[in-house]
């Protein structure tokens, strides 16, 4: 019992001192070790690209490995190309995009609706695309945007499968519903970005 | 007495989330990002009681419907966003709202029973009203995508903490106390009627 306090209570410790509020830092871009990890830095740091990889990697997870491979290779292969080749694409398009995909992705896994591999893998390619050009479309991620664009296409490597493994092998049924559950909430998230987008529309993306 | 570990964190986490020197570029009166949506749901006790009445109920259906229905509202709701966003015009969105408490807390208070799609339909609608009022007076956000991830997490929030209440649904007390609750809903509904009316 004594050790569980001591544990949580170092624990919350580093909460803290991660999550303390201090200089605002706006603007920072780099983490100072190196393009690599600013990609994977910028990755972990964006919910709006961590978000709905994690989303996809549940409901490749809920509907087969075959699918889960299918979308792996899809969302990374997208996420090269879009961040080296589409980036120069107006933002406005990449943000209807990326509320679109958000309402298929977390409709799909709310339904629990399975499709074959090609379809997942397409979805995740054009998700890949939409978020890799979008996070070159604004500004100059690093010294070097290559290096950046490989930390990212790490990072999403490796967060989809943790994801997939979530609901891959699990039949509880709980888990199923919270994956399903949250498959909702991104699906009205996209729902209600596309709200801001029609109402605001540059003002937003 | 010693501190419990869980007070500690709460403590620690409080401490930590409040907001002190992220203030760059920040207008007064502008939707901002996460917190700011996070907060927007909880800051009217007429929403509040509306989606916890929506987990209450959900647990008192128990499955499919005790998912099914926090599913179906923030879906709605976020639908009804959009076209507050939009600026179609959905009359009586107000008196919409007031009358979600009125007939989610007669329904807790009653054990009311109808069939999934009922339940769905019911609280569809209530969440589409909403959602449209929370999003008619929405200013432009300058991450709308943190901003509609925190508005969506809290009002799922809302729902699991009308869910965890209903988990003492299964002992008698429970059942009675989650009654009460029906009726503090509905009282706190006819309020809310009683306002929009005058």
């Amino acid at each position: 019992m004594k050790r569980l306090r001591l544990i949580i209570t170092g624990l919350s410790g580093a909460i803290l001192m991660i999550l303390a509020p201090a200089a605002a830092q706006a603007h920072l871009v780099a983490t100072g070790l190196g393009p690599v990890y600013d990609g994977i830095a910028h990755f972990g740091l964006s919910p709006e690209d961590f978000l709905p990889v994690i989303a996809l990697g549940f409901y490749a997870g809920l509907t087969g490995a075959g699918q889960g491979r299918a979308a792996l290779a899809g969302v990374t292969l997208g996420w090269l190309i879009g961040g080296a080749a589409v980036a120069g694409l107006p933002p406005l398009v990449l943000s209807v995009a990326t509320a679109a995909l958000y309402l298929v992705i977390g409709g799909l896994l709310a339904a629990k609706r399975a499709l074959q591999a090609a379809p997942v893998a397409a979805l995740g390619f054009a998700l890949g695309v939409a978020r890799g050009a979008a996070d070159f479309a604004g500004a100059l991620l690093g010294a070097d945007p290559a290096l950046t664009l490989a930390g990212m296409a790490i990072a999403v490597f490796a967060v989809l499968p943790l994801a997939a493994s979530v609901t891959l092998p699990m039949r509880r049924t709980w888990i199923i519903v919270a994956a399903r559950v949250s498959g909702s909430w991104l699906a009205a998230l996209g729902i209600l970005f596309a709200g801001w987008l029609l109402r605001f529309g540059k003002a937003v993306q | 007495m010693k501190p419990s570990p869980a007070l500690l964190v709460a403590a620690m986490l409080a401490v930590a989330f409040a907001p002190d020197a992220v203030c760059a570029h920040v207008v007064k009166g502008e939707a901002i990002g996460f917190v700011s949506g996070f907060l927007h749901p909880v800051s009217g006790a007429d929403h509040v009681i509306a989606m916890v009445a929506v987990g209450l109920w959900g647990a008192q259906l128990e499955s499919p419907a005790i998912w099914a229905l926090p599913v179906t509202f923030p879906l709605v709701m976020a639908f009804g966003g959009l076209l507050g966003l939009v600026g179609v015009p959905l009359p009586a969105s107000e008196l919409a709202i007031a009358l979600s408490g009125v007939c989610l807390g007669a329904v807790v208070l009653t054990q009311f029973r109808p069939p999934l799609w009922v339940a769905a339909l019911l609280v569809g609608t209530f969440g589409l009203f909403h959602g449209y009022a929370h999003g008619a007076e929405l200013p432009a956000a300058q991450n709308a995508i943190l901003y509609s991830l925190g508005f969506v997490l809290a009002t799922g929030l809302l729902h699991a903490a009308g869910i965890a209440i209903g988990a003492l649904h299964r002992w008698t007390w429970g059942r009675n106390f989650m009654r009460v609750a029906g009726a503090l809903v509905m009282g706190g509904g006819l309020y809310f009627l009683w306002g929009a009316l005058t």
